[in-house]
């Protein structure tokens, strides 16, 4: 399989692009493997390409029932950010905001990260003292932010709301730089590509349906494509989550299924040169503009526990209010797609990478809305603790038994509403 | 858009209400000190694909909390009944009459 470079563009170019050999392999799955990765999202690409790559296992395969990318990883709004709180937090998400730095390299795959900048806004001297305090934190864990007044903000974003009828008057944001987006499906094609080319099995239209135990030892997975043995399981299934660790007889969990819609808009000359955010209460939007030049935005949940890849129209209405609250030049532009995806919602509103009560099966879950950005880093610890059989220390905190333990990891000191966090 | 027939205000846009989430999870006493019996409840959820009871409260109408049941995959609304057992028993008495 030949490299992408500016040498074979050219070739190609030059001879009708008629030499492109597929991207991944379509194999039938082997009747067993050294290790076996439910999902193929994100997650669940990132976690096989890290098996390979870092831990030399090549035996392995990934099993996803639709195709790679159709669940959340293709659904998202792309946003990459490391401005969290809590230390946990911030140690992962900076490891993996500099695994995106250099990813594109890495696959040998254009995944297009677009360090921008992102800005959340602030409404009220109160959310001011907490966008500094949050801006002191990451500056102490060595993570660049900048305060930035109204004034900076009506020269660098002039498009937004500034008049003194605002909907809410904007006093001002933060500002991490390195931030951005990346072209989601470009993720997920990455890594699989990548992962194929070093042996990992990609095997799509194959459901898994049971998981096979021998005692408390995890032996492998029933599919829609047969039986497949493996002596290593890993979940990184989202948003369906609670049906396989139903499979695996590990009793109930500490998550919820809701659905999270995203917008697009028809495509529009340059407008928005960063990702810009808000929350506050009664209203919650983050807009950015893709390369295509369509606004990619979103805000909250629908709020009702669902498994349906459908949206619902109040928040539509709720959306469309946030985006005319903040900018009414968006108010004659045109939606060209709206959809949802099916969110592993947790109780604290942290993700879980973990070893479970069975042997030989890993659990990948909880990313509520931002596990996009996670996507390298959580390849990449729950690979280590697949191969390793022990956490990752990035990620031991991030245990399912931390609820248990009282040890909750919350952002937001939300509480465990797992739809408000 | 959802519509979830209130038992006191008939069928109403599911707007009118607020989600507090599954219905079937009790507390144990105030008093109880079984750590294994509050994590449960605190934390654990069936979550299933399919019928789930869960409580909204009709809080933009009459206020009063409802257990519905509906499919978490279709939609679908099977019923609402108010959700505390006393009000439920006095608006059967009072619908009897
Ligand atoms: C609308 C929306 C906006 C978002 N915005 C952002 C954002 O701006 N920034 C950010 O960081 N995050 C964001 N997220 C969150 C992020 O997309 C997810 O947290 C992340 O993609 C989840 O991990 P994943 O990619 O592995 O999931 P998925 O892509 O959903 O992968 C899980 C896969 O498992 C497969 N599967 C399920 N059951 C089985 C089975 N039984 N057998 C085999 N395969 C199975 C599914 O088909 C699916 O392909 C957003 C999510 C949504 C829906
Ligand atoms: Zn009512």
């Amino acid at each position: 399989m030949n490299r992408y470079s500016w040498f074979s563009v050219l070739k190609e170019g030059l001879t009708g692009h008629k030499g492109w050999p597929r991207a991944w392999r379509d194999p039938e799955p082997k009747p067993a493997y050294d290790a076996i990765v439910v999902g193929g999202g994100g997650h669940g690409l990132s976690t096989a390409y890290y098996l390979a790559r870092n831990h030399g296992m090549r035996n392995i395969a990934v099993l996803e029932k639709g195709y790679l990318g159709g669940g959340n990883v293709g659904r998202n709004t792309t946003i990459v950010r490391s401005n969290y709180m809590l230390p946990y937090s911030t140690q992962f998400y900076e490891f993996s905001l500099k695994l995106w730095e250099n990813l594109s390299h890495e696959l040998n795959y254009n995944v297009m990260f677009s360090q921008r900048g992102q800005i959340g806004l602030f409404h009220s001297p109160a959310a001011r003292d907490a966008a500094a305090r949050r801006a002191n934190t990451m500056r102490l864990n060595d993570i660049e932010a900048e305060l930035l007044s109204r004034e900076q903000l009506m020269t660098m974003i002039p498009h937004l709301d500034y008049s003194a009828s605002a909907r809410f008057p904007i006093l001002g944001g933060i500002l991490q730089r390195r931030a951005g987006t990346a072209r989601h499906d470009a993720v997920a094609w990455g890594y699989a590509r990548a992962a194929d080319r070093l042996g990992v099995d990609l095997i799509q239209n194959c459901e898994v349906t049971g998981i096979l135990r021998q005692g408390n030892r995890v032996t492998g997975v029933e599919t829609t494509r047969g039986t497949i043995l493996a002596p290593k399981v890993g979940l990184a299934v989202a948003g369906n989550t609670t049906l396989l660790t139903d499979m695996a007889g590990l009793g109930r969990m500490p998550i919820e299924s809701h659905k999270l819609q995203a917008f697009v808009s028809e495509p529009l000359k340059p407008l928005l040169d960063y990702v810009v955010a808000f929350a506050l209460p009664g209203g919650h939007f983050y807009i950015s503009q893709s390369d295509k030049g369509g606004l990619v935005f979103g805000g909250d949940l629908d709020m009702y526990n669902s498994y349906a890849q459908k949206g619902n129209l109040p928040v539509v209405e709720d959306v469309a209010g946030c985006a005319m609250a903040l900018m009414p030049c968006l108010g004659r532009v045109r939606l060209l797609r709206h959809w949802s995806g099916v969110m592993d919602m947790s109780m604290d509103g942290s993700h879980i990478i973990s070893k479970t009560a069975v042997e030989g099966l890993y659990l990948n879950t909880g990313w509520c809305y931002g596990g996009f950005k996670a996507t390298p880093a959580s390849g990449w610890c729950f690979a280590s603790t697949m191969a390793k059989d022990e956490p990752h220390e990035l990620t031991a905190a991030f245990s399912l038994d931390r609820f248990e333990r009282g040890l909750a990891i919350d952002e937001k000191g939300q509480g465990p509403t797992p739809n408000l966090h | 858009m959802l519509r979830i027939p209130c038992p006191f205000c008939g069928p109403r846009d599911h707007a009118e209400f607020t989600y507090l989430g599954d219905a079937t999870v009790t507390y144990p006493p105030i008093d109880s000190t079984d750590q294994r019996a509050w994590y449960e409840a605190v934390y654990l959820r069936d979550n299933p694909r399919g019928p789930h009871k869960e409580l909204w409260q009709h809080v933009n109408g009459c206020r009063m909390w409802l257990a519905v049941e509906r499919d978490t995959m279709t939609h679908e609304i099977k019923s609402a009944t108010a959700a505390h057992p006393g009000t439920r028993a006095a608006l059967a008495a009072e619908t009897a009459r």
